[in-house]
């Protein structure tokens, strides 16, 4: 068996839902020939075995959120050819992220009995922030075709196709009517990285910009629209500040309409 | 009933019931009727198959990126005009699988992807929107390079136009020449009045169409009566375009000021260009499965905002939002008459309605003019 000439995969989590591990499991149809294509040498959500380092892929779910992560993510560069985050966590610090504007001291008392066991950062951080990234796939979850399509380009050498255009582009291919335009509602769409398929649109509900955002976000226009239409200021904090808020265009636009008076 | 087929060129007056009939002549010839319908908060175009399915008293109120369905004239199954879809979406998909490949034994076999396209009528084409296509086929049909995707839809369509009953502010066919008033190339063209349907028949096809259906000549009174309503829609018309100068005023104004302006309220979302009927631009996404034995090629949609579109070997050509907007109105109210003879801007407003904040291409245009080099 060839199992020393397949590219070895290995997937890793920190902190997160294990939504985008399971965006790889319910491959289904395609799992089984990934499995034949690499060798699965590190995946325990998957399989208890495991093969030791070095691994041409590396997967990593989840944000760092303690010192302990802070360690094992540099560890794991080192063992990694390719590393390639997957989801908002990983690439952005993900919903959790959401304590980087809080006191997490007062969290922690006020949410854990002996608080003196919780050892945590006081951010969470993408992995970008700690190791040199080959790639970065975002979605809460990832789309899990998104997902094949780049383990396939990585298996035959060439560049993965993911647009970084806007969600606005993959409404109107899928004839999407304009959630923001004919209903009024506060659409993150024209700010937000392609990669859903506009699913949240397509069931009458504005983008949450789970995939981070787009190419050349110009988020500044679009929320001056947004407050002009009637949205107050704490609106808009809410719509940037959600899965993948403490991405830098997100960030900075929550936390200037935040100093709104 | 009548005796025979009404000549082309012929007006009638038809029941508003006997659009039904006309609807069955049109199946029972093998096409898929694609029209107007109310869904998702908007009268977009699907598949109807009977006159029920028609946004009977709804109508649209548009403005500079809003746009509602509210009630309108009851009798009226038109009272509404061009919405969020437009019919390049049947005649050039956003979506077109091309071909496929698969490698046996070591071998490459070619399979093409495309099945024959349906038959389509569409029911309810604006001036505008016809003319629209008329731009569409000088870009796909009459060049070096034809699209023989595009030319099999085109070949076999039937038009049902509509003359528009009323105007929007984002309307300004007018200053285009487009509209409101269908001039020519449909197969039938109606103007709705209360009570009754005044039709035009301008093809074969079309009168072909009215079988069995209870038309007469038009009285001189509807025949006024639907001039009247025509009229009265081109005098609501209050947006303009100056054409005059184009496109020497872009070509003079490629550093204007207005430019800079314009980008910090553009997202480069792309809408504007996906909306619009004539914007024609694609890209190819080819996917392979993870052995690289089965592959295929997808034609889709695309737009001169997003990156990709400009990316060059060494670069981007258009990396600022500046450049993209720039490029878009350029190409809409310039380069495009040097290319294809023709504004590539039929006065639809879809552009002006569905872009997310609001910008208006004619405001634009005005504010180069106003301070021009
Ligand atoms: S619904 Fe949102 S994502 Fe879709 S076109 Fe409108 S603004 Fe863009
Ligand atoms: S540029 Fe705007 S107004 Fe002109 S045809 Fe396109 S969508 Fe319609
Ligand atoms: S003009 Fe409007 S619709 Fe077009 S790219 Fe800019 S913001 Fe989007």
């Amino acid at each position: 068996m060839g199992a020393s000439t397949r590219p070895k995969l290995a997937v890793f989590k920190f902190s997160s839902c294990d939504g985008c591990q399971l965006a790889l499991l319910s491959l289904e149809d395609e799992l089984l020939e990934l499995a034949g294509a690499v060798e699965i040498a590190y995946f325990l959500e998957a399989r208890s075995q495991t093969l030791p380092p070095p691994y041409d892929v590396a997967l990593v779910e989840g944000s760092i959120t303690t010192a302990e992560d802070s360690k094992r993510i540099q560890e794991i560069r080192q063992q990694a050819k390719l590393l390639v985050t997957i989801g908002a966590c990983a690439t952005a610090g993900g919903i959790q992220a959401l304590r980087n504007w809080k006191d997490v001291d007062e969290f922690t008392r006020a949410v854990y009995a002996t608080p003196a066991y919780i050892e945590t950062l006081k951010q969470s951080t993408p992995i970008s922030a700690h190791v040199p990234v080959d790639f970065e796939l975002n979605g809460c979850p990832v789309n899990k075709a998104q997902l094949l399509e780049v383990l396939t380009a990585l298996l035959l050498g060439r560049a993965p196709h993911l647009p970084a255009h806007s969600v606005c582009v993959e409404c109107k291919r899928r004839g999407t009517v304009c959630v923001a335009v004919a209903q009024g509602i506060a659409c993150l769409g024209p700010l937000t990285h392609a990669g859903c398929g506009a699913i949240c649109p397509a069931f009458n509900r504005g983008c949450f910009g789970c995939f981070g955002p787009m190419e050349s976000p110009n988020a500044d226009a679009l929320l001056a629209h947004l407050e002009e239409s009637g949205h107050a200021a704490a609106e808009l904090v809410r719509l940037t500040r959600g899965f993948t808020g403490f991405a830098e265009a997100f960030r900075t636009a929550s936390e200037k309409w935040e100093k709104r008076p | 009933m009548a005796p025979s087929l009404p000549r082309v060129g012929a007006r009638l007056t038809l029941a508003k019931s006997s659009l039904e009939q006309v609807f069955a002549n049109l199946r029972a010839a093998g096409f898929t009727l694609i029209g107007p319908r109310l869904r998702d908060a908007a009268l977009v175009l699907e598949e109807v198959t009977g006159l029920n399915d028609l946004p009977r008293g709804w109508r649209d109120q548009q403005a500079p990126g809003q746009y509602r369905v509210v009630p309108g004239q009851d009798s009226f199954y038109f009272d509404h005009l061009v919405g969020p879809h437009s019919w390049k979406q049947f005649l050039h998909p956003a979506r077109l699988k091309l071909f496929g490949a698969a490698k046996n034994n070591g071998t490459w076999s070619f399979q093409s992807a495309t099945a024959p396209p349906p038959r389509y009528a569409f029911i309810g084409v604006r001036a505008c929107d016809l003319a629209a296509i008329a731009r569409q086929d000088r870009v796909f049909l009459a060049g070096e390079f034809r699209d023989p995707h595009y030319a099999a839809r085109r070949e076999s369509l039937f038009l049902l136009a509509v003359n528009c009953g009323r105007a929007a502010p984002t309307c300004f066919c007018r200053s285009l020449q487009t509209g409101p008033r269908v001039t020519g190339g449909f197969d039938l063209a109606l103007t709705e009045l209360a009570d009754v349907f005044v039709l035009e028949v301008g093809s074969e096809a079309g009168a072909e169409m009215l079988r069995e259906t209870a038309w007469q000549p038009a009285t001189a009174l509807h025949a006024s009566r639907a001039e009247e309503a025509v009229r009265q829609t081109e005098s609501q018309i209050e947006r303009e375009l100056r054409t005059d100068d184009l496109p020497k005023l872009l070509y003079d104004n490629l550093e204007h000021p207005r430019w800079d302006e314009v980008a910090r309220r553009c997202l480069a979302c792309g809408n504007c260009t996906l909306v619009c009927p004539t914007c024609f631009c694609t890209t190819v996404e080819d996917a392979s499965n993870l052995a690289g034995t089965r592959v295929e090629r997808t034609r889709l949609w695309d737009s001169c905002f997003t990156l990709d579109f400009s990316h060059v070997h060494g670069g981007n050509s258009r990396p600022t939002l500046r450049a993209r907007y720039r490029q878009w109105l350029t190409h809409k109210l310039a380069s495009w008459k040097d290319q294809f003879g023709a504004l590539g801007c039929v006065g639809c407003g879809r552009c002006i309605t569905w872009c997310p904040v609001g910008i208006e291409l004619t405001e634009e245009v005005k504010a180069i003019r106003e301070k021009a080099a």
